[in-house]
């Protein structure tokens, strides 16, 4: 039994800036976790891509509930696990949330679709991201790395790829 | 007759059912998902729909016995779902009316889970409750009519299906979780561990998020040799706090709106303790064969029935919609 629920990872993540985290932070709650969501948005541009690791239940949906919600979105923001890919609209730009947990590696015509539904002027949000990092590497704004830190504690590691 | 087709998520699926709402063709052809990896969609969906909705809407025709000839309405699924996925039901479902010169009727995918109960031999009519389960959504309406439809609410984050599977998941089991969670909570104690159902949250939405860390939580203090040999005691329990999470909302539902007819839907409505449950209510309890309550054709055609057709000029601009960018339209009464 994998306590994690599935194999991490295993990759580096691409394109790092290499280093340590440049802000960690602890929620003591989901309302919290929504909240540091919408500060992060507030430094997200169109294009960027915001990339969400971290176990199941750890906060990745509830952290880009309220980066959504900050950005204008009005509807429910859920998992997108089963449909891989759900699109709101925000005030100003379309919001991706893609999660690729039900995937194992991208075929040719993966890609595809990655690049259709990052298409535009979006913030895209990428739970799991691990088969397609090094496809939207060069769009990476921010990675969260979330994890349980007991009960509704959760310890967010926030990484910004480019000057903001 | 009609012609349904379907191709939101994973499964291509192509019907065919006449306006008394008897099926007489109802195909569904699964994408190539293996339990190697634990739930491999092996491609996103778009090029497995464009290789196979030709043929397994030929052979929803064959099946039916009918040729085109014998259609007079073609209906497809719009949304919501992966819109790569859509468009190719989408294309198919156009390129069949065009050519034969048949009204198209596009069909929202929920009211398609809402109203598969509305089918024979079910026929089961409104007005009633009804709860929609399933690996991608979770929500509750009432459907006074076919054309007036009210969602009284649904899952703030993971759907139903999914806490199932990714519950089976962290205890280790094979993909798809929900048959095999649901054989080994058979041989478990449910009371053996205290999961919430988040019983005290009033209203009618729904949360799984925090049952599936309380299981992950539960799993490290017990440790891997504890929590493998308990294994089937988490499971029940597991299972009976999402069957009781969504149980306790129908009663709600029941007594909110004062209705004592509730229908079922989604894949998760195949769940043998989650039937037993919602059975025991003092409601009459419609719950369709299981290849009505997951993704399927025959639903969207059921819909059909009650929807208008597009105005021709119209068929070539339909476009699909994204889960999340469902219109208002589509999501309340009409």
């Amino acid at each position: 039994m994998r306590p994690d629920g599935r194999a991490p990872d295993s990759d580096p993540p691409v394109g790092a800036t290499g280093g340590g985290p440049d802000d960690v932070r602890t929620t003591t709650s989901a309302a919290a976790t929504e909240a540091l969501g919408a500060e992060v948005a507030r430094r997200l541009r169109a294009g960027d891509v915001v990339l969400l690791r971290g176990d199941l239940g750890a906060g990745k949906t509830t952290l880009v509930r309220g980066a959504a919600a900050a950005l204008g979105a009005t509807g429910r923001i859920t998992s997108p696990t089963f449909a891989l890919a759900h699109r709101y609209d925000g005030a100003a730009v379309r919001i991706a949330h893609l999660d690729l947990y039900r995937l194992a590696g991208l075929g040719e015509d993966d890609e595809d679709l990655i690049d259709e539904e990052l298409a535009g002027d979006v913030v895209a949000f990428v739970e799991w991201p691990g088969p397609a990092e090094a496809l939207i590497a060069d769009r990476v704004a921010l990675e969260v790395e979330l994890a349980h830190a007991g009960d509704d504690r959760r310890e967010a590691r926030l990484t910004w790829r480019a000057a903001r | 007759m009609i012609l349904a087709v379907e191709t939101s998520c994973d499964d291509t699926c192509a019907a065919v059912v006449d306006d008394d709402g008897r099926i007489h063709a109802n195909v569904i052809s699964s994408q190539g998902i293996h339990d190697a990896y634990g739930g491999v969609v092996p491609e996103l969906a778009a090029r497995a729909h464009a290789e196979r909705c030709d043929l397994v809407v030929a052979d929803a025709l064959r099946t039916a016995g009918i040729t085109l000839d014998d259609v007079t309405r073609v209906a497809v699924t719009r949304g919501p779902g992966l819109v790569g996925a859509l468009l190719v039901g989408l294309q198919t479902a156009k390129a069949i009316a065009v050519a034969r010169g048949l009204p198209l009727v596009p069909v929202d995918h929920l009211d398609g889970h809402l109203l598969a109960c509305t089918l024979r031999p079910v026929a089961f009519e409104p007005p009633f409750v009804a709860l929609v389960a399933s690996g991608g959504h979770t929500f509750l309406s009432r459907v006074d009519d076919p054309d007036r439809i009210e969602e009284l609410g649904g899952t703030l984050d993971d759907a139903a299906g999914e806490a199932i599977d990714k519950g089976a998941r962290l205890l280790g089991l094979p993909y798809p979780g929900g048959p095999a969670l649901e054989a080994l909570a058979a041989e478990g104690d449910p009371e053996a561990f205290a999961f919430p159902t988040g019983a005290k949250v009033r209203g009618l939405d729904c949360s799984f998020s925090g049952l599936k860390t309380s299981l992950l939580y539960r799993i490290r203090d017990l440790g891997e040799a504890e929590a493998t040999a308990r294994r089937a005691d988490l499971a029940a329990s597991y299972q009976r706090a999402v069957v009781e999470t969504l149980a306790v909302r129908v009663e709600r539902a029941l007594e909110q709106t004062g209705l004592d007819r509730l229908a079922v839907g989604g894949g998760v409505a195949a769940n043998g303790p989650l039937r037993e449950r919602l059975g025991a209510l003092p409601a009459a309890v419609a719950i369709p064969d299981r290849s009505l309550c997951t993704d399927n054709a025959a639903m969207i055609a059921a819909v059909a029935r009650f929807r208008p057709a597009l105005a021709p000029e119209d068929v070539a601009g339909l476009e699909a919609y994204a889960t999340g960018q469902r219109p208002p339209a589509a999501a309340s009464a009409r």
